[in-house]
């Protein structure tokens, strides 16, 4: 498969504030790139680098073929824009938000005008072609957006988070419409911040934090490999924390805590000897086993909750530490 | 040393590469919307100088001697024209382009097509150009039906009201690259435009000011569209217009990069 963006060292600083910390990676065409970290993690900066808004600092950044310093106007022919804020045109109506950015790719107005009509159909806004953008709905909007994006039928289509302050359903709607356009071997970039749109869409993802990539890989691949299969969640009174992690020391494959909850990481997909010690441990005051997911993987990277970014009380290890865990809680 | 030169040229010269076809895409956009608001808009740009012309030529005039052969309505209507024109520029790269910029984050969307941002930047001044044309021409037009236009010179002042559109739509465009909030416009209006308006020739000829004062006006570029749209509205044309439509060419030419490295510096990081 072809690589059609190429980074090597690449480096963003704001006033000498490092957003992109040197990084390399590579993404093949036809397929849906995540790229997974909290807020302030560096991911707009990456993607506006790499859709030739922000300057490189440092390092190189080849997307399509062409370096971003050297041709921008070839690459942004090439390529379409999701941004996280909307930027619809508040003045124009539906269908005219799409004919006018067909404009300014040089697209005829007839043309534009069936493109637009079909992409409306395509996203199911085709009832609302001529309202005003400030009277459809918060995901119509999204969806819009999106459409904009395809106008010029780019080959890569870059979304920035796409669908950060939607509800439950419109965020599952435009999965299935992103879904299909893959289908079509659109390339999606795609940032997010939420653990399961990442693993529901991507074929390859890089979690990043601080402006530095903490793991790249397939989703299942970096699950299994961080956190096995299998996590065991356990609830317990805190001031009994240390005792049960040395109970249960020498059959589980890492652990995470985070407040009153200690996640088990179970090793070779068999929990039945963590369970059989949790039992055994009375201050225990419930627990579950339940597949691990990428929320487990980036919780033992970063030691953070992805969704919020706070920091929760944390501790993580390996068990050889756990003797000397006085700093856990 | 000579490459060296050249290459400083080149760099000179890429300020006015943006003038191109891309920028016209932006010019475009603005026109759409503009045929959805054209009515109420150009009514508030001819309702309002007429409600002036009105008190100073009838009102006002009552009270003043001919200037200059010309009855006061005669010497004040091209100064009207030139200011509303200027207004509608100033007006529209200043709020409006703010507007389109800070909030609905316009820019941002043409950025991401192949249009850059120096090219969006000339798209609005073309724009506020544009303005200026219209609002002036719709005047000039409304002046001449009331009788106020003796000479067929006035058919160039289309050309005046373009070198006034550009140079408002720079100054305006200038400070909407710098000001951190809307509000800031007030002092644009106050510290600059209002000073245009009151000592550039508009109200009373400039020789009742000391010699020092008049010499400043040469240094207001509304000063020379007034000049010019005065002289062309009466036909007395002389080759001393040259050096006011010279001086409004160089203003232009000069300040062109302005807008474009503040609006660079503002919005690309």
């Amino acid at each position: 498969m072809q690589s059609v963006v190429e980074a090597q060292n690449l480096q963003k600083y704001y006033n000498g504030f490092p957003a992109v910390a040197g990084i390399d990676f590579s993404i093949n065409g036809g397929q849906c790139f995540g790229i997974l970290g909290p807020n302030g993690a560096g991911k707009t900066t990456l993607v506006a680098m790499i859709y030739c808004f922000h300057p490189v600092s440092c390092g190189k950044l080849i997307v399509l073929g062409r370096d971003v310093t050297e041709d921008p106007r070839a690459i942004k022919t090439r390529l379409g824009v999701v941004p996280q804020e909307n930027n619809l045109d508040l003045e124009l109506t539906v269908l005219e938000n799409l004919i006018v950015y067909a404009g300014y790719y040089g697209i005829s107005r007839s043309e534009a005008e069936r493109r637009a009509k079909e992409l409306l159909y395509f996203f199911g806004l085709s009832a609302k072609a001529n309202q005003e953008v400030e009277q459809i709905s918060g995901g119509m909007k999204r969806r819009l957006t999106i459409a904009r994006g395809l106008i010029h039928t780019p080959e890569i289509l870059i979304l920035d988070e796409p669908t950060t302050g939607l509800d439950p359903q419109s965020r599952r709607l435009i999965w299935e419409h992103l879904r299909r356009l893959k289908k079509r071997g659109l390339t999606l970039i795609l940032t997010t911040h939420y653990l399961e749109e990442a693993s529901q869409l991507c074929d390859q993802l890089i979690i990043m934090n601080q402006g530095v990539i903490l793991e790249e890989g397939k989703p299942v691949d970096l699950i299994k490999k961080q956190v096995g299969a299998k996590v065991v969640e356990v609830g317990l009174d805190s001031a009994k924390i240390e005792d049960f992690l040395y109970t249960v020391r020498d059959v589980v494959g890492g652990y995470q805590v985070a407040g009153r909850t200690v996640y088990l990481y179970v090793p070779h997909d068999d929990e039945s000897e963590v369970l059989a010690l949790i039992n055994t441990f009375d201050y225990v005051e419930v627990y579950q086993v339940r597949p691990s997911n990428l929320e487990d993987v980036f919780l033992k990277l970063t030691g953070r909750g992805l969704i919020y970014g706070e920091d929760i009380e944390h501790a993580s290890g390996s068990f050889a530490e756990i003797g000397k865990a006085d700093g856990i809680l | 040393m000579q490459a060296e030169a050249s290459q400083k040229l080149e760099k000179l010269t890429a300020f006015y590469r943006p003038v191109n076809r891309w920028a016209l895409k932006v010019l475009a956009r603005n026109l759409i919307v503009f045929k959805k608001t054209w009515a109420t808009s150009i009514a508030f740009n001819v309702i309002e100088p007429l409600l002036y012309l009105a008190a100073l030529g009838v009102g006002l005039g009552m009270l003043v001697e001919d200037i200059e052969g010309m009855s006061y309505t005669q010497f004040v209507a091209p100064g009207i024209v030139a200011t509303s024109a200027m207004w509608a520029s100033a007006a529209e790269c200043s709020y409006d382009s703010f507007v389109r910029m800070h909030y609905q984050k316009i820019y941002h969307a043409i950025v991401a097509t192949p249009i850059n941002l120096e090219e969006v930047v000339v798209g609005e001044l073309l724009y506020g150009t544009f303005k200026s044309l219209l609002s002036g021409t719709v005047i000039i037009a409304v002046v001449s039906i009331l009788g106020l236009v003796p000479s067929f010179w006035a058919l160039l002042v289309p050309v005046v009201l373009i070198l006034n559109g550009l140079v408002f739509s720079q100054i305006a465009m200038i400070w909407t690259g710098l000001v951190p909030k809307i509000d800031n416009f007030a002092y644009f209006f106050t510290l600059i435009i209002t000073p245009m308006f009151l000592f550039s020739e508009v109200f009373f000829p400039l020789d009742v000011l000391p010699r020092i004062l008049q010499q400043l006006a040469w240094a207001l570029p509304l000063y020379h569209v007034v000049v010019l749209l005065r002289s062309l509205t009466i036909g007395m044309v002389s080759i001393d217009l040259v050096y006011h439509l010279l001086w409004l060419v160089l203003f232009i030419m000069i300040i062109f990069p302005l807008p474009q490295v503040l609006m660079h510096r503002r919005l690309i990081k």
